[in-house]
């Protein structure tokens, strides 16, 4: 708390006690998944409950494979994911540009309409949206899912605020130098972006990566449904419910986003509060 | 979905400042330019700037702003959701609402829910924070730790979070047999099943206030607590006097995106609890709204409780907005 003296020695020994805690609240819940995902069916029910597989056995998820279409489920969200986070690039990196280098009337108040879907909750466009889609008959099918989630806010935003921040003068210079939009945004712009570009990307792939509700709402079957679909419908019947199985699901389920996560966990957090912090 | 919609607020709070910016700090060739602005730029500047927006902006219109309208106007009808033709009803989807029991029941859901969840994962994102700023060997790791669950699927996390607090064979129950502690029916009792689903939330976006609690801590100067130093006031004042009062607007900002992010919660609520257990112990607002339309069929009842749901976040944020102004100033 106090930048200049240093802790003491007991609030040093405090400090770590509490690191310890934390880390065991955020990691138990993680290593009794893991865990149980290597147990045998049977050895799910003992009581008390056993902290260690015994004996250690990999078949839960040989069954994720064979009993669940766990491969189409990944297919499905790498899919949708991958096409709502091209179109949400594309489309919030072309707004971002239009609002800060084109001259349009009334400009602003275009980019405050953008900017206002911020405050609309999903949970209040399902019925309308879902009644729309069905009167297109697209339910069960990934433009269902994916349209009315491709409309981008917070990408254009974020992108926006950055380009105000670039030095005008080098637009200038490139302007005089003949330089058209197209070559603008690509070859002076974007080159200089890449940190936000790579925020924007990744806080958007751990979105749709994750959402829930809409895909759950349109995707009736496996064909479309993604993986966080998928996986909660494990555990939808009120019949036996194989443990071991559903924890390896979810294993494989939220591996990917923690691997990408590791990876460039600074950038995200970056994108995040970028945002925030100036307030 | 969720951090959408915690931008959603980033850009309510922080939007002033890019804007001013862009007025103040703009060299004189933007003035110049800003100048033309007023008769508009070329015809084909405009074109393209149409070409550049409107994708988007129809996009938006289509699957954002028609919805919300269309919603309010839902409410006033009776409709299966799947039929060809609804009935006209006037108010009477908003009188049901009022005077029906379990409204209030899950008001008062929503409620407890709502705010533990805000009140809980800020005040422990400011103490992780707080603890995370110190010079502490390994804290990069714990740091990483505390937001990776943010990064998790709710609906991931709310099969994990249902095993783990199974009664008889989860983890919360061997911990609480280890110490000799009951262990409460988590499936059963209506209080627990929302603790349940209360503490799985937090657990899950205690990373998010954290990193923006840091964040905020990272950016104070360091001349304040000198003085503060230099004043002999204790870690306890200073931190009253010093750290609260700078960190009021990421606290001012936290509560609503918080706020407007545990409102709409369904992934965890859905595969943990379906919204039981003995029929709406768990139930929220936005939980009804899905039950209503997709369950029993009755969208224009849903889509009342929907707008009802949208007024009151309209009127918490003006409050917020307000209180805050008046604080800050």
């Amino acid at each position: 708390m106090n930048p200049i003296s240093g802790p003491s020695r007991a609030m040093k020994v405090a400090g770590y006690l509490a690191m310890l805690l934390v880390l065991a609240i955020i990691a138990l819940p993680l290593y009794w998944v893991i865990v149980t995902s290597f147990k045998t069916p049977d050895m799910v029910y003992i009581q008390p409950p056993a902290w260690w597989p015994d004996p250690v056995t990999a078949d839960p998820y040989s069954r994720v494979v064979e009993q669940v279409p766990f491969l189409r489920y990944f297919a499905n969200s790498l899919i949708i994911t991958g096409a709502l986070v091209s179109a949400k690039l594309v489309l919030g990196i072309l707004s971002a540009y239009a609002f800060v280098y084109l001259r349009f009337p009334g400009r602003g108040v275009v980019f405050m309409l953008v900017l206002a879907a911020l405050m609309v909750p999903n949970q209040i466009t399902v019925i309308s949206n879902y009644a729309l889609i069905s009167q297109l008959g697209w339910i069960n099918t990934f433009q269902g899912i994916i349209f009315p989630l491709a409309g981008v806010a917070f990408g254009t935003f974020l992108m926006r605020n950055h380009f105000l921040t670039l030095p005008f003068e080098i637009i200038e210079a490139a302007r005089m130098d003949g330089c058209g939009h197209m070559k603008l945004l690509l070859r002076v712009l974007l080159p200089m972006s890449w940190p936000t570009v790579v925020a924007f990307a990744l806080i958007t792939i751990v979105n749709e990566w994750n959402e829930y509700l809409w895909p759950f709402l349109v995707a009736s079957d496996e064909t479309v449904a993604p993986l966080q679909v998928g996986l909660a419908r494990l555990i939808s019947t009120d019949a036996y419910i194989d443990w071991p199985m559903v924890m390896a699901a979810t294993i494989l389920t939220i591996t990917p986003i923690l691997i990408v996560f590791l990876l460039l966990q600074r950038h995200m957090i970056k994108g995040l509060t970028s945002g925030a912090v100036k307030g | 979905m969720f951090i959408h919609d915690d931008e959603a607020s980033t850009v309510q709070t922080s939007s002033s400042p890019p804007a001013e910016r862009s007025d103040s700090a703009a060299p004189p060739e933007r003035k110049l330019q800003r100048h033309r602005v007023r008769r508009g730029g070329s015809t084909g500047e405009k074109l393209l700037f149409l070409a550049l927006v409107l994708p988007n902006l129809a996009l938006l219109g289509m699957f954002v702003y028609r919805p919300l309208i269309d919603n309010i106007r839902l409410s006033f009808f009776d409709w299966n959701i799947s039929s060809p033709t609804s009935t006209f009803i006037g108010w009477s989807n908003y009188i049901e609402w009022w005077n029906r029991g379990d409204s209030w029941v899950v008001v008062q859901n929503t409620v407890i829910f709502t705010l533990a969840a805000v009140v809980g994962s800020m005040v422990l994102g400011l103490a992780l924070a707080l603890l995370l700023d110190q010079q502490l060997v390994g804290r990069g790791i714990v740091r990483s730790a505390v937001f990776a669950p943010f990064v998790i699927a709710g609906a991931a996390i709310g099969v994990a979070f249902q095993f783990i607090f199974d009664p008889r064979f989860g983890m919360i129950s061997a911990l609480l047999t280890m110490v000799d502690l009951p262990v409460p029916n988590f499936y059963q009792d209506p209080d627990w099943a929302l603790f349940m689903v209360t503490v799985t939330y937090i657990w899950k976006n205690l990373g998010y206030s954290f990193v923006i609690y840091l964040a905020a801590l990272q950016a104070k100067p360091a001349e304040l607590y000198e003085a503060a130093e230099m004043d002999g006031a204790g870690q306890w004042a200073t931190f009253r006097s010093v750290t609260l009062p700078l960190l009021r607007p990421t606290t001012f900002f936290l509560s609503i995106t918080v706020m407007l992010n545990s409102l709409q919660v369904f992934d965890i609520i859905y595969v943990m609890t379906r919204g039981g257990p003995q029929g709406n112990g768990t139930t929220t607002m936005v939980f009804q709204v899905y039950q209503e339309t997709f369950q029993n069929f009755r969208a224009g009842y849903g889509a009342t409780i929907a707008t009802i749901m949208f007024l009151v976040l309209l009127v918490i944020t003006a409050i917020q907005v307000r209180v805050m102004d008046r604080k800050t100033i």
